[in-house]
């Protein structure tokens, strides 16, 4: 699988360590085992190659096999799954149905969680008490998920980590920063007792461990560089 | 898999739903469409099995329920027999899917506040919603569909530029396309909604025009409730 030539890696991530979509595409990669190198990108500053391969959204992450760049997070992950599909673990569940709903989930919590953190990370405007009942409620339909998906077994994805483990685990460590920057408890055990234990499970994966930091990792961040997301005036989402 | 009944709880004029429709017929599934009044109450069914969003379209199969178009499209030709809608290839289908999540996630809000703004905010709307269409224009590369020889995904996704936009044109008295502005759009639109399959579940233009005329205050405030977000 490894070249002997002298050449650019079959599989390169434009990424930031911080950003959780980011993070969704190297614990989809390390759970394929597909060699992969990564392009840290400068804080604040786009690189040439990241405008380039994603000039409609010049956002990270960004894919690039062969050369040929593929945007979006979850479409990123699903076509390392489709790629890939001869690397056990399959990362989409076979059957349409539970595929379907695992797809439902991923684009609530992308709906829900990035602005909510935005929101309780000071980085935009907006009513923290709010915001803290929105995703307290939206962990509770996804303790509900967990229990009816899981099966009992340790993931959304059953025996292993999936689709949907990866949609909302990456979120997980921003989601305990902002409970030590905001005072605020969302994965509250009290509350969401399975995904408080499916987050330390998760957190503690073979695939995971290396490329999602301890919530302070995320403080210190957030502390540094103001915020991770760009300023955004309220009107955009 | 024995055979189950495959509902479609839609409403009339809604693009999302007529996206579940095509695709239901493009796979050969019968189905029984339960049509909304959404302009009147939501139905106990409707929020039965869409309690979340509220909204239409949801596919019922036996005892399942699916929710939101994008999602319900891609269920539809996983679990259904009959002509592949989603592209084979993987770079393909993620290149389908990022316009189509382009469109739902970029492209919405400026055409709804392009036709509704005034000055100033209303000639940026103007300005990007012209600049999306000159992306998605470019992503036809002179071919008949999206897909290619045959409707696919994308197609079925942005079938509100195909059917809806000149509709809404018309109601609202703001033009957002020039005549001779993506001829390519154009002639897409016009192969799009004179297909067959999709002919079968297009609402009615004089009827669609009737309907967003009838509620045009109701869009308005829709709309103006967007801008303060």
């Amino acid at each position: 699988m490894s070249s002997t030539k002298e050449e650019a890696p079959a599989v390169r991530v434009l990424g930031l360590w911080a950003s959780p979509f980011v993070i969704r595409v190297l614990i989809a990669l390390r759970l394929k085992g597909v060699e992969h190198e990564v392009l840290e990108e400068v804080v604040g500053k786009k690189s040439e190659l990241l405008l380039r391969s994603n000039p409609v959204h010049k956002k990270i992450p960004v894919l690039l096999h062969h050369g040929k760049p593929i945007s979006e997070s979850l479409i990123i992950v699903q076509y390392i799954d489709e790629v890939w599909s001869s690397n056990a673990p399959a990362v989409l569940p076979a059957d349409p149905y539970v595929r379907a709903v695992e797809r439902f989930w991923a684009q609530y919590i992308d709906d829900k969680f990035p602005r909510g953190i935005r929101i309780l990370k000071g980085t935009v405007d907006g009513n923290k008490d709010e915001i803290v009942e929105q995703l307290s409620t939206a962990l509770q339909l996804l303790e509900e998920a967990f229990l009816k998906l899981s099966n009992g077994k340790h993931y959304f994805g059953g025996d292993n980590i999936g689709y949907l483990d990866i949609a909302l685990g990456s979120h997980v460590g921003w989601v305990r920063a902002v409970e030590k920057i905001a005072g605020v408890q969302l994965l509250d055990a009290a509350k969401v007792p399975h995904l408080v234990a499916w987050a330390d499970r998760f957190c503690a994966h073979p695939a995971v461990m290396d490329v999602l930091p301890d919530a302070d990792r995320f403080v210190e961040y957030s502390v540094k560089y103001g915020s991770f997301f760009p300023t955004r005036s309220s009107t955009t989402k | 898999m024995s055979p189950s009944t495959v509902k479609l709880i839609g409403a009339f004029g809604s693009p999302f739903a007529h996206r579940a429709e095509v695709a239901l017929r493009l796979k050969g599934v019968p189905y029984e469409l339960l049509l909304e009044e959404l302009m009147i109450s939501k139905s106990d069914l409707l929020l039965k099995h869409n309690p979340i969003h509220k909204k239409v379209p949801v596919l019922l199969h036996g005892a399942r329920t699916i929710c939101e178009s994008l999602v319900i499209i891609e269920y539809i030709d996983e679990a259904f027999d009959g002509p592949a809608i989603m592209p084979t290839d993987p770079y393909e289908r993620a290149m389908a899917r990022f316009w189509a999540h382009f469109m739902d996630n970029k492209c919405a809000k400026p055409f709804m506040l392009s036709v509704w703004s005034e000055g100033e905010v209303q000639k940026g709307f103007l300005k990007e919603v012209k600049e999306n269409l000159a992306l998605l224009q470019a992503q036809l590369e002179g071919k008949r569909f999206f897909a290619g020889e045959s409707i696919g995904y994308l197609d079925i996704v942005l079938c509100s530029l195909a059917h809806w936009l000149t509709v809404i044109e018309e109601a609202t008295g703001v033009k957002l396309v020039a005549d001779d502005e993506f001829p390519d759009l154009r002639r897409w639109a016009k192969e799009y909604t004179s297909n067959e399959i999709v002919k079968q579940c297009l609402p009615d233009r004089d009827q669609l025009l009737a309907f967003y005329t009838a509620h045009l205050e109701r869009y308005k405030m829709i709309a103006k409730a967007m801008l303060q977000q």
